[in-house]
């Protein structure tokens, strides 16, 4: 656009349109730069939206007492969404917990897992003890009414949807990502499905050395 | 372990020794094609390392996780199959797009292509055993029968494995 046309004059007006030229060019590359580095800082943004996971919660143990929020406080936790009749994604997901909680020996005690699930019409908090049971470490496994469970996967911005399937039964779609809570009840981490043990670990590590 | 006798046709010739071992089954492999020729195009399932995860009482549904090698020339495809344990079997796959974990039936089955092997593992496709009418148990072997489009019926044994477990061998944790 402001490119200097050759017929604009001989010499000194070519040299002045070249400096114009190059002073917009940096310009632009300049606001661009800020606007980058803008977007990939942006810790107040990712800090708010810490702030929005977690909250407020109550649900019911195994053993039929209320386990809310203030409950777990003072403890990092790692929490799960799932279901028992999941035979795949949430085994694999506590089974792997409940192995680096042993390779961090005495630091894997300082942190608590939860489970909770996302299937109220099947699964009773007596039919939750035994399942957790079988990892070999302590979980929390807990779920409540469809309400209960509605509002802490609101408040966790996860999802989960009960899906029929063919012969009248039904599966549960639900997030399978693990989120790692500080002693506070606040979000520090994520621990994704496909991330490595290395990756975790060091998140675990980090969960429970703030 | 296998559904049926292999024949070492795809093994590389190793030595002189090996080669005079293997004489005689490869001689009565090579008549396979001739026959081949006159039945209809076979299909030829092995279906091996077949294992399961304990589940607990009350839970209701459990996993099934094998490897299915089709040795034919034909396609073949699983339909589902029957598992005196369960009410029903059914083949699943898993989607975890966007980290949230679909899982949903395969009700056309699963395609196994000529010469290829399908491995059912845990994240992807794998086999549910649904209405389980009594917890599995670490360290049992549960019959599983699996139903074929060409091949039939081919009958696996099922090791239940630890409920951490996620493949086939895996040894018991100590400590």
């Amino acid at each position: 656009m402001a490119d200097p046309t050759p017929s604009a004059g001989p010499g000194k007006n070519l040299k002045t349109a070249r400096t114009i030229l190059w002073f917009l060019v940096l310009l632009a590359a300049g606001v661009r730069l800020y606007a980058l580095l803008n977007r990939d800082g942006q810790p107040s943004e990712t800090a708010t939206y810490a702030d929005t996971v977690g909250g407020p919660f109550a649900l019911t143990a195994p053993d039929g007492s209320t386990v809310t929020d203030r409950t777990l406080a003072g403890k990092p936790f790692a929490l799960f969404f799932g279901f028992t009749r999941c035979p795949d994604v949430c085994p694999t997901t506590l089974a792997r917990l409940a192995q680096l909680r042993k390779r961090m020996g005495e630091d894997g005690g300082k942190f608590a897992i939860v489970f909770v699930s996302v299937d109220p019409q099947f699964d009773t908090p007596e039919d939750i003890g035994p399942y957790v049971a079988l990892f070999d470490t302590p979980i929390i496994g807990l779920t409540g009414t469809k309400e209960q469970i509605d509002a802490i996967v609101g408040a966790y911005h996860a999802f989960y949807e009960k899906v029929p399937t063919e012969g009248g039964g039904y599966t549960v779609d639900h997030t399978a990502s693990v989120f790692l809570m500080d002693r506070e009840g606040k979000l520090q981490s994520i621990i994704d499905h496909h991330e490595s043990a290395e990756t975790s670990l060091a998140k675990l590590e980090r969960l429970v050395s703030a | 372990m296998f559904a049926f006798p292999r024949c070492p046709q795809r093994q590389p010739v190793a030595t002189l020794v090996a080669a005079f071992a293997l004489a005689l089954p490869l001689a009565a492999c090579g008549q396979a094609p001739d026959r081949a020729e006159t039945a209809p195009a076979a299909s030829r399932i092995a279906v091996s390392h077949g294992w399961s995860r304990e589940t607990a009482p009350g839970q209701d549904a459990g996993g099934a996780f094998l490897t299915i090698v089709n040795e034919g020339t034909v396609p073949d495809r699983l339909l589902g199959g029957t598992a005196p344990a369960a009410q029903d079997v059914q083949i699943h796959t898993v989607d975890m797009t966007g980290g949230v974990m679909r899982m949903r039936q395969l009700a056309k089955g699963l395609e196994i292509p000529a010469g290829g092997t399908v491995t059912l593992a845990p994240g992807g496709n794998h086999i549910m055993l649904m209405g389980l009418k009594r917890p599995l148990a670490q360290g049992e072997t549960v019959p599983l029968t699996l139903e074929f489009e060409k091949a039939g019926d081919i009958g696996v044994e099922l090791t239940v494995q630890p409920i951490g477990a996620e493949g086939p061998e895996e040894e018991a944790h100590h400590g």
